[in-house]
């Protein structure tokens, strides 16, 4: 998957798990738990967002690396 | 009274959703607890009363009755065998598919034991939308009661909408579930000359638009907010008030448990993996099985210890304020039934649907901010609840054992208890025992 895709599926997931997030100005090194707030549920939940959107499974041991939303776009754009 | 989902001469049983509520802290459905014919409705939409009132007068009647309701067969519970309770429609589904024109005996439910539900109603009269509603046209003089047109809308907009002189139906919603709210009306006023506010309401945009609502704080969500702030304000103070609180905390050794957990989830399909939570409040819960001083409620000067333990959990809401709806029997739950209420629970949360119960009967709460970066929580004791469990992030951190220096995951967990229940021996009891069961997280 091209990044261009990736970021669009992990906007979109993140717009579905946390509506209020803006995603124009959203920084790309902005951490997940901390900046964006989310919680271990709405990452759960924005994991499987994102498996179910692109058929990329990100496995609980790689968790670390997708910790920014840099991280996880181009975690989703290597594997998709 | 946001919404009445129920008329006179509905059969309704035991748990059925017949109402939507509005309370400083969320919108909730009620359900009831009684079965049988309504009878009368107490209450109408737009109201505001005390926290008790009879709602409605329901009366019993022999099971013969029911096929009084409407002319839809009800399911007597002799009959009711496994295919009956697949094409289980309750009765407030039922009104709401005759108000959407929509046959529910042709729906497939999604709901419990096949059962349609409201959404699934929804979903049928928007997929045939094309088509007229039958009963979306409402003009005035055919609706002299504003709730025979079952507009979703919060009380106040309903004020709103009477002191403006706008016919709330005509208004298309862009709150929760397409409710209108103050702001549409506003609009509605300031846009009537363009507008056309006679055509019918727009019912069938209102799926589309239901997502959209959660995008931004409408000036209702500002309101509630503030309003959310307001009440939790004022149970803090009485909290703090009223109980003696002592605080005595332990850190948990999470190895085993989080070991356990990361190679379960290996095997697992995202939607069924576990998070550290859902162990900890299992153990939690058990624990105040046992140690009954921090499990039950302070009332009229006497503790009554609960024989059952109704988690609170308390769940942050994105747009600020909290609220701590109830995992019920939380001891008893699998740990994985328990991670799945969990994520229910706190997605409905969020969305402002919990039910009156959930948020009426915790008997002790926990509360999870670690999660979001703090090491302890020296929580405040929800009255007239007696313990509140803090706990902190899950942290990685040297551990001493047996001479030997390692590093394992641990997590900081804090009690506030009621002093005039229970003393700082049992507390640190309690949370011993936490400790305790997490050591075997097979067997929670």
């Amino acid at each position: 998957m091209n990044e261009q895709d990736a970021r669009q599926a992990v906007h979109a997931a993140i717009n579905q798990v946390a509506p209020d997030v803006d995603l124009d100005g959203l920084d790309e090194g902005s951490r997940l738990r901390q900046d964006l707030e989310l919680d271990s549920l709405d990452f759960l939940r924005l994991v499987e967002t994102i498996d179910e959107a692109t058929g990329v499974d990100i496995p609980e041991r790689d968790y670390a690396s997708v910790a920014t939303v840099r991280g996880l776009i181009d975690y989703v754009a290597s594997r998709g | 009274m946001v919404e009445w989902l129920i008329k006179p001469g509905d059969y309704v049983h035991r748990g059925d959703v017949v109402a939507v509520v509005d309370t400083d802290k969320t919108v909730m459905d009620v359900e009831t607890f009684e079965e049988g014919v309504v009878a009368e409705l107490l209450v109408d939409v737009g109201t505001t009363v005390p926290i008790g009132t009879p709602l409605a007068r329901i009366t019993r009647t022999p099971d013969d009755g029911a096929g009084q309701a409407g002319g839809q067969p009800a399911v007597p519970p002799a009959k009711a065998g496994p295919e009956a309770a697949a094409a289980q429609v309750p009765p407030p589904v039922r009104h709401l598919a005759h108000q959407l024109g929509v046959d529910p005996s042709g729906i497939r439910g999604t709901g419990k034991h096949g059962a349609v539900t409201r959404a699934d109603v929804e979903r049928a009269a928007a997929a045939r939308s094309d088509r007229p509603v039958p009963e979306a046209a409402p003009v005035p003089e055919a609706a002299p009661a504003p709730h025979g047109t079952r507009v979703r809308s919060s009380p106040r907009a309903r004020r709103l909408a009477d002191q403006l002189g706008v016919d709330i139906g005509t208004v298309p919603g862009t709150g929760p579930d397409g409710a209108v709210t103050e702001a549409d009306i506003q609009r509605a006023v300031q846009g009537a000359g363009a507008s056309a506010p006679a055509e019918a309401p727009a019912r069938e945009k209102e799926p589309e638009e239901e997502p959209a609502a959660e995008e931004t704080p409408s000036p209702d969500a500002q309101d509630r907010l503030s309003s959310l702030r307001r009440s939790i304000g004022s149970l803090m103070t009485r909290s703090k008030q009223t109980i003696p609180h002592y605080y005595v905390s332990t850190t948990l050794d999470l190895r085993a448990a989080i070991g356990w957990m990361q190679q379960v989830n290996e095997q697992r399909p995202v939607a069924s993996r576990l998070v550290p939570s859902a162990l900890l409040l299992k153990a939690t819960a058990v624990a105040a099985r046992e140690i009954p001083e921090v499990n039950g409620f302070f009332t009229d000067g006497v503790f009554r210890p609960s024989s059952t333990v109704h988690l609170g959990v308390a769940v942050a809401l994105r747009h600020g304020g909290l609220v701590a709806p109830a995992i019920h029997d939380a001891d008893t739950l699998a740990v994985d039934v328990l991670m799945q209420k969990l994520r229910d629970l706190v997605g409905r949360a969020r969305a402002g649907r919990l039910q009156r119960a959930e948020m009426a009967d915790p008997t002790i709460t926990v509360t999870n901010l670690g999660d979001l970066g703090v090491e302890a929580v020296y929580g405040v004791i929800y009255p007239p609840q007696v313990a509140m469990v803090g706990l902190g992030k899950v942290v990685e951190q040297p551990w001493a054992q047996d001479g030997m220096l390692g590093v394992r995951p641990a997590v900081t967990a804090t009690l506030s208890a009621d002093h005039r229940v229970s003393d700082g021996l049992r507390g640190a009891r309690f949370l011993a025992r936490i400790d305790e069961l997490l050591q075997k997280p097979e067997e929670l």
